[in-house]
């Protein structure tokens, strides 16, 4: 009978996004069942000793050349073997961009449902697993029941704490025995964007600017608090429309979904569209001259004043007890 | 080329989200109805495609007579027909995707383009599902398409968290567009008119004969928790911004 859980992430020389440790501590915590740990490409048979640690039972390391290109449909067909071999009762992917362009696929061809982006999944009473996902952007939650008997769920980063197991994985060995000439479409090139920004979908905390910061180079006051409070700088949607800064800032219903512990809206009237993508995050803070700006009714904390004066004396204070602490 | 692009009708992201106890689904009353944003970066792709290479654009939507609007609008933006799949039954992802699948493989097409993902239940999954339906190669999350018809091959540049990708492919394959592609045309007064005249198919989703039963269920909905009132901090920056950062180190206890 199918049991356990299939862990599926994607790693680069070695490394690997906490995500891929989230999803294995989730699956801990649902266990029965063994853990197995699938990634692929370069640099794959160093994530062994990791994902042991964080819960994995097992690890299926696919690092042969066959693997060093990511391919949607060649990777799906392996993952597709892998379950085969492993006979899971589910698969979780990360809910980001690599794993939103795989899972469906592998649900395609298992014929299994897929719930994407789950901000929780749970153990239901009939035995089976459920998850909870946000629709509209997070202005409502869903939750759902798979029934096909395989059950895949994409995971959103930062909704599980990650924990250790001291567990040691075993490496299996599942050969697909597939061949890189036929996968159709296949990655050629990577460009890194400049800045290495930190990843807003994965953020803990984010300094978010609107139209009210009024020119692009007042960026920087946000800058200097993002950088007091070790955040990740977003924005507003006009704000990345006018080219103030780079497309991949823009939070809201069309643009990221975030879930940080703090999010730090400055200039930002707040609305409908924007707070839809902000909804999942712990606290929000609300920094805007107007007393009536909708963000305030969507925040934990506000401050009605000029951001221009309001925002440096927070960066200043909050370093100022970093140093005492 | 031939071209399919899949549209989707979706409330209107100003929308206020309504339930009832009990509800599955959304109260849709007084609902303003509109193309999936990122289906307007799809049909203008095709539209490019096929000012620059020629051949035909068709737009095809899954759902109950309200959609014939949206399918209206592609074709006021230049869509030469559409497909509409009728249906008053909520299908999951994967049935929606069989079901459209089904209409691209009896015409056959050089490209499908999807939006990257339906603004309402936000799954990104019917364009790789309608791929694999297809047999069929895919790019999704695209910001940047290179079509070459006479060696029939697609590169495309996706975007990834804080870098982007180039995709390499043959065609026919699917896309899914994302914001960044390219900037949508509004309909002009004389194709609207125009579209009114435009061939608009209804096919009844049960003529395809397609196994429809969900494997997601939606078992129910809630609205998010309301947060607790707000602390507003009113005053001078420096005694507000000294006592915002006390409660979140003390209170809060986030920095
Ligand atoms: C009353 C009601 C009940 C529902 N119950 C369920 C349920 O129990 N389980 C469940 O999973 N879903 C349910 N849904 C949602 C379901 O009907 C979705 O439409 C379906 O899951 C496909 O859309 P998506 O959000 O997955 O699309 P995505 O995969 O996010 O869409 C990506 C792209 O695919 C194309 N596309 C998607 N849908 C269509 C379409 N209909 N026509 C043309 N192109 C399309 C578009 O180009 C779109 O940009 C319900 C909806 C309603 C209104
Ligand atoms: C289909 C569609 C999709 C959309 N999707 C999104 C989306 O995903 N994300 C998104 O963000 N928007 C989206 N929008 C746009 C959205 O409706 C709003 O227009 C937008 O969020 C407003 O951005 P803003 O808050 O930066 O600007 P404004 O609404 O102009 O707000 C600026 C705020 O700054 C304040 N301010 C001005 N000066 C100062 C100062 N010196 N100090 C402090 N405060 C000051 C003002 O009081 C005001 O509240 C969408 C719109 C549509 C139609």
């Amino acid at each position: 009978m199918a049991s356990g859980i299939l862990v599926v992430f994607n790693q680069e020389g070695g490394r690997v996004r906490r995500v891929a440790y989230e999803m294995l501590s989730l699956a801990q915590k649902l266990a029965p069942g063994s853990i197995t740990a699938l990634t692929f490409g370069e640099g794959a048979d160093q994530v062994r000793e990791a994902v042991g640690r964080y819960g994995a039972d097992r690890v299926i390391l696919l690092s042969s050349p066959t693997y060093h290109r990511y391919s949607s449909d060649g990777f799906a067909q392996a993952v597709a073997q892998a379950v085969e071999a492993v006979d899971p009762e589910a698969l979780f992917f990360p809910a980001n961009a690599w794993g939103k362009d795989l899972a469906p696929r592998v649900a395609g061809l298992l014929g299994a449902g897929l719930a994407s982006d789950c901000t929780e999944v749970h153990r239901r009473e009939d035995g089976r697993l459920g998850a909870i996902r946000p629709i509209y952007a997070g202005k409502a939650y869903a939750r759902v029941a798979i029934d096909s008997p395989r059950q895949i769920f994409s995971l959103r980063p930062n909704i599980q704490a990650v924990e250790e197991s001291g567990r040691a994985a075993d490496v299996l060995t599942v050969d697909p025995g597939l061949d890189a000439s036929s996968f159709q479409a296949v990655v050629s090139e990577v460009i890194q964007s400049q800045g290495g920004q930190m990843e807003l979908t994965e953020a803990d905390i984010i300094v978010s600017g609107g139209r009210g910061i009024k020119a692009p180079e007042n960026f920087k006051v946000l800058e200097d608090l993002a950088e007091a409070v070790g955040a990740a700088l977003g924005s507003s949607r006009p704000v990345a429309d006018e080219g103030w800064v780079p497309h991949s800032y823009h939070i809201g219903q069309t643009g990221k979904v975030v879930s940080p512990t703090v999010y730090f809206a400055v200039g930002i009237s707040g609305a409908i569209q924007h707070l839809a993508g902000i909804s999942g995050s712990k606290y929000i803070v609300a920094i805007n001259n107007d007393p009536d700006a909708p963000i305030f009714k969507a925040a934990n904390y506000g401050i009605v004043g000029d951001l221009f004066k309001v925002v440096p004396a927070l960066a200043n204070e909050v370093r100022r007890i970093k140093q005492d602490a | 080329m031939k071209i399919l692009v899949m549209i989707k009708q979706v409330p209107d992201t100003a929308t206020k989200i309504r339930l009832n106890p009990g509800d599955v689904a959304i109260q849709t009353d007084g609902i303003k109805w509109v193309i999936n944003p990122y289906d307007e970066f799809a049909i203008e792709e095709c539209l490019r495609l096929r000012e620059k290479f020629g051949g035909e654009v068709v737009a095809v939507s899954l759902g109950p007579s309200r959609v014939e609007e949206a399918l209206r609008q592609a074709l006021a933006m230049g869509a030469d027909r559409a497909v509409h799949i009728t249906t008053d039954a909520a299908l999951d992802s994967l049935a929606a995707a069989k079901a459209l699948a089904q209409v691209a493989r009896d015409e056959g097409f050089d490209l499908v383009v999807t939006g990257k993902q339906a603004v309402d239940d936000d799954q990104a999954q019917v364009g790789p599902l309608v791929a694999v339906e297809l047999g069929l190669p895919q790019v999704t999350v695209v910001i940047k398409l290179e079509v070459d018809p006479e060696a029939k091959t697609i590169r495309a540049e996706r975007e990834l968290e804080g870098a982007s990708e180039i995709v390499e492919l043959p065609m026919p394959a699917v896309i899914t567009a994302q914001r960044g592609l390219n900037e949508p045309r509004y309909p002009t007064l004389p194709n609207i008119m125009k579209a009114k005249k435009k061939e608009l198919k209804p096919i009844a989703l049960d003529s395809l004969g397609i196994d429809t039963t969900p494997v997601v269920r939606i078992e129910a909905l809630t609205l998010p928790p309301e947060r607790p009132a707000a602390k507003i901090l009113t005053g001078e920056p420096e005694e507000t911004a000294k006592e915002l950062a006390r409660l979140l180190h003390e209170e809060a206890k986030v920095i």
